[in-house]
């Protein structure tokens, strides 16, 4: 991904009220496609994900007051362009207790793009274990996808251009909530 | 990220750190059921020994295995060629072979600073003679972090045959930039005054094991090298072990929380007791599994990114 210059025009995508509203959603969609969150378990992938699943986790409870076990899926080990760049410091996975075999996994990432992370992410799950099905929840899908891979819980559509970027802030991460579009136009 | 490990010295506190890191992940990934990462799959890892070893080659080997990287083993034990010699020729002919890290073990101190000249590789530094060995500190440092909670202000005391020993100082190098405060223990024939400076200044040097033991977070045993036994060091064994060895008595001497640690192959009864060694403070049980995670974090770190 081309990283915009700091001075590239850039427009708020998601404002921290949006994102609430988005995040409940997903919350309310998940608890339908999955009758209840029975036997549901919340995966982050790191970074940004983690806090997205935690957020997700909260709402079903104040909503439906089930606990979701809520865990961390670091797939850094698993990446297919790991020979492309510097090495990568390694993200904490850590399941929760009961492990993910034959529950429902729903995977939580902040954006999905070409796919890849998605694909890392479900060999990664392979060797955690054997879920009885895998969904992918994400705040953002921007298109450009490389891979057949698609999201059963979208935040928001974005349509972009290669050019642009997607950066996504959370409390949790960068101080701040926001999704933010930049580069592009110039 | 560096390119080589060949001494601790390579290392500053930032790279420590994230290598002690990674291996906390590497050691959380070792418990599942499928313990295999497909993340170094198409890289080759030569053992490249020249000297016996154990656990050590096993533990590289379990590490790059682990990695999904293809394992050569290569020992040059019995070979007569001159040393100078055989450790170029072999270095090109890996260096054919295409190897993307090599990891050597041999008696010569700089080896593989040596073979760092010759190969493209990255060379991993697994003991050469009594220079350093810089992933043990490495498995030392994790084994205390773990068990203590942080290095920064521990107390270590490393007690034996400093003088000859490459686990010693790498271990002093690594934990001084890690913020440790080392105290090396010996007979004064086992401890120059001056090499304990010359490795980091701050390193203190008593002869008295006993008076030391009370400030200690960690006391690491080196094994005496029996080969070293007829060049008069000391006395006797048996002196030696009534003075520098640690039993349940002197153990008792340390603070509750603190931890005994050796890098083995142990001389149960010489340098430390069968009671001490199995007691409930001693790691070196742990160590060896922290070896294989540390190990894997350092193939991790110089073969998993751009070359």
């Amino acid at each position: 991904m081309a990283s915009p210059r700091a001075d590239a025009p850039s427009k708020i995508i998601l404002s921290a009220s949006d994102l609430q509203r988005v995040v409940d959603r997903i919350a309310h969609q998940i608890l339908e496609k999955t009758s209840g969150a029975t036997g549901t378990v919340l995966l982050g992938i790191p970074t940004r994900g983690v806090p997205l699943a935690h957020r997700l986790a909260a709402r079903i409870h104040a909503f439906e007051g089930i606990d979701v076990p809520v865990g961390s899926l670091d797939i850094t080990l698993y990446r297919d362009d790991l020979r492309l760049q510097a090495t990568r410091a390694l993200g904490k996975t850590e399941l929760p207790g009961g492990g993910i075999d034959g529950r429902r996994v729903v995977l939580v990432d902040d954006v999905l793009y070409s796919g890849r992370t998605v694909r890392a992410a479900l060999d990664a799950l392979k060797d955690e274990g054997r879920p009885s099905s895998v969904q992918l929840a994400v705040l953002v899908d921007r298109g450009h996808r490389e891979l057949p891979i698609r999201a059963d819980y979208v935040g928001k559509n974005i349509p972009t251009s290669l050019a642009e970027s997607v950066r996504v802030s959370l409390t949790e991460t960068d101080g701040l909530d926001e999704v933010k579009l930049t580069g592009g136009d110039k | 990220m560096i390119k080589h490990l060949r001494s601790a010295a390579d290392l500053d506190a930032a790279t420590a750190t994230l290598i002690l890191d990674t291996a906390g992940e590497m050691a959380a990934l070792a418990g599942r059921e499928v313990k295999k990462l497909p993340t170094l799959r198409g890289r080759t890892v030569v053992n490249l020994f020249y000297e016996d070893s154990t656990r050590t080659r096993i533990s590289f080997e379990a590490a790059a295995k682990r990695l999904s990287a293809d394992v050569i083993n290569f020992s040059a034990k019995g070979s007569s060629v001159s040393k100078g010699e055989s450790l170029k020729d072999t270095a090109l002919t890996l260096q054919a072979m295409g190897a993307d890290a090599v990891v050597i073990r041999h008696p010569a101190s700089g080896a593989p600073h040596r073979l760092a000249q010759w190969v493209d590789g990255s060379v991993v530094n697994a003991g050469d003679g009594t220079h350093e060995h810089p992933t043990q500190a490495l498995l030392d440092a994790y084994t205390m972090r773990s068990r203590l909670g942080r290095l920064d202000g521990l107390k270590v005391a490393i007690v034996g045959d400093v003088l000859h020993s490459r686990v010693a100082r790498s271990n002093v190098l690594l934990l001084t930039t890690l913020g440790a405060e080392i105290t090396v223990v010996g007979p004064p024939t086992l401890i120059p005054l001056d090499l304990a400076a010359a490795l980091s200044p701050a390193t203190k040097v008593s002869y008295d094991l006993d008076s030391v033991l009370p400030d200690m977070d960690v006391v690491m045993m080196l094994r005496v090298q029996t080969e070293r036994m007829q060049d008069s060091y000391f006395p006797s064994a048996r002196e030696y072990s009534r003075r520098y060895g640690l039993d349940i008595a002197r153990m008792r001497k340390l603070p509750e929380h603190a931890i005994v640690m050796h890098p083995g192959p142990m001389n149960r009864g010489m340098e430390i007791t069968p009671e001490v060694a199995d007691s409930s403070r001693s790691t070196i049980v742990e160590q060896v599994a922290n070896g294989v995670s540390a190990r894997m974090a350092v193939l991790y770190l110089l073969l998993g990114g751009k070359a």
